[in-house]
Order: structure tokens, then sequence, then C-alpha cells
């Protein structure tokens, strides 16, 4: 039986603004509006059509920034999941368009960590009595790769995966990014030069980690039956699972080399009525490569352990079986504190067949994955095209 | 730089205090009996608030670690570099922590540690750490 609410709502806008320096020339409160306003044109309708704004960064985020744009909202939300917030608000605002709850939803981001303030100093990773802070934070924790690399680490124990392997993941993004103007890194790599990268959190190297970059992005969301009507070619939500294992203390994770992917994953394709083996083109969170090796197996693209041998050969660069991060990941393209936006702009993208030069021919499904926190909290959506309905 | 001194709240003051005279304690439900780490006022198990410390044996095994080449946080610097791991302790609990006492290079998944008090904090409670038994 079909799920009532595949293919219900669709994204019709979407943009991001990235650039090739890492800096962008704009406040991230100008880029938000910015955003919404690209978003809004890129759908053929206007900021009077907005009912709902759904945004994350800050106190009361979303009536803030809808006041700077006269928006009184029927709906909103604010969910915090880290890097996975964006697949999240794609999930509720899915579920609250086909429930009537509203019509019109922006989802919005924005962050300037390389030209302003980094957002994690003193950010909400940071504040409050997190148990994190007396019991983590003392042991020299503080940087996401000193949790991240537990995990790379126990991976490596339980399975034999190797560093050359997860430099795989790293020299394919690279590949794709060199094909993305806007990519902050473009020079191609080989594993050699990501084993031969300073090493940051054994056994991860500097180039098994993210970039810091200044980014923003939005996305417009409606319902199927408005999406129709527009100017762009709906990009239609099939399925949507969130799944959540701890906060930001790595030692409450209850298996290290396994993410909430193996339930948010499997829950998506249930909705979408699709199997992995069905996706054209995956674009996932790469924090890390071990963070993208994880979700491939928790996914269900390969069995869990079998990600190393999976990603060898090209697997997933230009040219490979499985094309993932089309523009160049969180590893090569950017990467400004939650890359979670930039995930469904490139699936968006890739769906209408709108980008040059990396553009998978023919793809109807893509599969768009946020992960939060420290492995902490993910959230899978499946979108499809026309076709796929 | 010291390192990064926790504040003791008053649902951890048991903890930090035992430190003193290096005991290490853990929580344990006394009504689903499960063993609780980090400290807490509810069981993250059965939501019951009896909560009672125990003496933990202070032995375990590393369940997986890094080495931190670049501080995590920097009061870390003079320290750099240094292992974070997590140990999982005979009483099944998991803790984030240190290994001290061997090159980076010895530690491995499934080593054998038992709990160590070279640290001593400016007010006189001890971090714990673990080093490599015997």
């Amino acid at each position: 039986m079909t799920h009532p609410l595949r293919g219900q709502s669709a994204i019709v806008g979407a943009v991001d603004a990235v650039s090739p320096t890492g800096s962008l020339d704009r406040t991230a409160s100008q880029l938000e509006v910015d955003m919404v306003r690209a978003a809004l044109d890129d759908a053929g309708l206007s900021i009077r059509d907005v009912d709902s704004v759904i945004s994350t960064s800050g106190m009361m985020a979303s009536l803030d920034l809808a006041e700077r744009m006269g928006v009184r909202g029927r709906y909103t939300d604010t969910t915090m999941t880290g890097g996975s917030s964006f697949e999240v608000h794609v999930e509720h605002a899915a579920a609250a368009i086909s429930a009537g709850y509203c019509e019109v939803a922006v989802i919005v981001y924005a962050a300037t960590p390389r030209s302003g303030k980094n957002p994690f100093a003193g950010g909400p990773s940071m504040g409050g009595d997190l148990p994190f802070l007396e019991w983590d934070l003392p042991y020299g924790f503080g940087l996401p790769a000193s949790s991240y690399s537990l995990a790379a680490r126990r991976h490596m124990h339980e399975y034999g995966t190797t560093s050359e392997q997860l430099a795989e993941i790293a020299v394919a993004f690279r590949a794709w990014a060199a094909k993305n103007p806007n990519a902050y890194r473009r020079d191609p790599i080989s594993v050699d030069d990501v084993l031969a990268s300073p090493m940051v959190a054994e056994p991860l190297h500097k180039l098994d980690c993210c970039l810091v970059t200044d980014g923003a992005g939005a996305l417009v969301m409606t319902s199927a039956e408005r999406a129709r009507d527009l100017r762009r070619s709906p990009v239609y939500v099939l399925g949507a699972g969130t799944a959540h294992t701890h906060g930001m203390s790595i030692s409450q994770m209850p298996d290290l080399t396994t993410s909430g992917a193996a339930v948010s994953g499997p829950n998506a394709f249930a909705m979408a009525g699709v199997r992995p083996a069905d996706v054209d083109v995956v674009e996932l969170y790469d924090s890390f490569t071990i963070t993208a090796l994880m979700t491939l197996e928790d996914l269900g693209f390969c069995a869990k352990g079998e990600g190393g041998a999976f990603v060898e050969g090209g697997r997933l660069g230009p040219g490979g079986d499985l094309p993932t991060n089309t523009n160049g990941g969180g590893l090569s393209y950017t990467h400004p504190g939650m890359y979670g936006m930039f995930v469904l702009v490139e699936a968006v993208r890739q769906l209408r067949g709108e980008v040059v030069d990396r553009q998978v021919a023919g793809a109807e499904i893509a599969v768009a994955n946020g992960c939060g926190g420290v492995l902490s909290c993910t959230s899978t959506i499946v979108l499809g095209t026309e076709s796929t309905l | 730089m010291p390192r990064l001194e926790p504040s003791s709240t008053p649902l951890s003051e048991p903890f930090w205090e035992a430190t003193r005279s290096k005991q290490l304690l853990v929580q344990r439900c006394d009504e689903c009996q499960a063993v609780v780490w980090y400290p807490r006022d509810r069981c993250p198990s059965c939501l019951g608030d009896q909560l009672r410390w125990i003496e933990a044996s202070g032995r375990g095994e590393v369940h997986t670690f890094n080495v931190m080449r670049k501080p995590g946080n920097p009061m870390m610097a003079d320290l750099t570099p240094y292992v974070i791991a997590l140990v999982e302790l005979e009483e099944g609990h998991r803790m984030a922590t240190n290994v001290v006492g061997c090159e980076p290079e010895e530690v491995h998944c499934g080593m054998a540690v038992e709990v160590a008090w070279d640290v001593e904090l400016t007010d006189g409670r001890r971090l714990p750490v673990f080093r490599p038994v015997g």
C-alpha cells in the first residue's frame, strides 16, 4: 500500500550561496533573507505566498526571521539536530503541508564561520550545563574530529577498514568538486595525498575532515497540487525518516559503528517504496570520511562492515556506479557548520537536471541524508521526479 | 596552561569528592539495577529516581581510542599528542577518558586498562584516567 504522504509535497525552490574563496561578503542575517528571496524566485512565488518559516539559527530563530520578512506564519519549526536539521525540517514540512497546516514553507540556513565568528565558539553545542562539558571536554574533546575518530577506529577494529579506504571517499568527492566552479577545494587529490596530510585525530587525517567555509541556502516546499503550477519541475518528497541515538557525548552512542541512518534510511525507503538499488544519486553528510562510509552501510547500499571495500575503485566518484556527493560534499564543496542544507539543494539540482559537467544523466531518484551532532541524529529524505509518482 | 577543570554540580559532587581518595564511583539504579554513566538524577533505563553510588572496580578495556595530534580544545595544547579513549568497565558502562602511562602507538582496542589517578586538579579533586594493566 502506498504511504499516505508519499509524493504529496514537493521542493519547488532550491538555491545556495557558496564561493570558491570560502567567504561570502554578507552577514548571515542578510544571507537568510537573500536566500529566501532567491528560492522564491526560483519557484515563481513571492514572500506573500509564504505561510511557514522554518529556521534553526538562534533563539526563536524562525519567529525572528519571519518578522524580518514580514511573514505571519501559521506553522513554524525550529528543530535543532545539528547538521541534520534541514532534513528534519523537510520531513516536518512534508507532513504539515500534507495535513493542511500550511501551504508554502521556506527552510533557510546561513552561517559565516570563515569570514565571521566561528559558530561553534561559545555556540549552542558548548553552552549550558551539558554533560559534555563535565565528562568529555576535560579529556581533550572539543574538535568534532575528537569524537568521529573514535567511530573510525572502532570500525577499523571490527571490520578491518583501512585509512586507504577512507581516503578513497575524500578522493572521489574531490573529483566531483573539480567539476563544481563554486567548490572551495578543486585540485585533484590522491589516496597518498590524504594519507600524507597531517594527522588531526588518529586515524583521521586533515583531508578526512570537512572544510570550514561560509555558506547559505534555502528551500521552498508546497503541496504536490500547487507545485505543478509553478516555474520549475517539482521534486517530490517520496519518503522521510529520522532517528537519533544519543546527544553530544559519543560515550553514550550504543554502537560506535552504526548511525541512526540504519533506522531513518529503511523507514524513508519503505515510505518511498523504493530500494537502495533504485537510487540514481546519493547526497550525504560527509563531516568526515567515516561519516560517509557508515552512512552508505546504514542506508543499505552495502552490508555493515563492507563499506571499505564498497568505496574502493572510485565507485562514488564521477563515472562510478553510485554517484555520491556530486557537488564535492562537505569535504570539498562547502561546510559552514551544518552541511545538511547543501545535501538537499544538490539532490534537487540533480533531479531537475540543471547542473552542468557533473549532472548524473537521467537521475530520477535521489537520497539526501543528514547527520548531526557527533553521529547523534540522522534524517533521510528520498526525493523523486514526476516520473517516480 | 592547566587542563579544563570540570565544575562539580550537586548531582555529581559525590563522584568528584570520592576522587580525592582515589575512589571511582558509578551509579546503579535501585529499581532496575542498571549501571548508569554519566551521573544522572533519573535512571535512563527505567526513569526511576533511586540512584545509588557504588564503587567501580576501575578495571576495563579500551573500546576505542584516538591519538589527538591537534589539541581538541586550547587547554590541551601542552599535552598534545594525547590519547582519548572510551573505556568499557567491568560494570558494563563506557567512560570517555585518557589513556596514559604508555606510548600512543601501544594503545589498541581490547587493551586491558585500570584507573589511574595521576591527574590532580587545582582543588585536590582528581580526573580519572586509565593506564595499561601491569
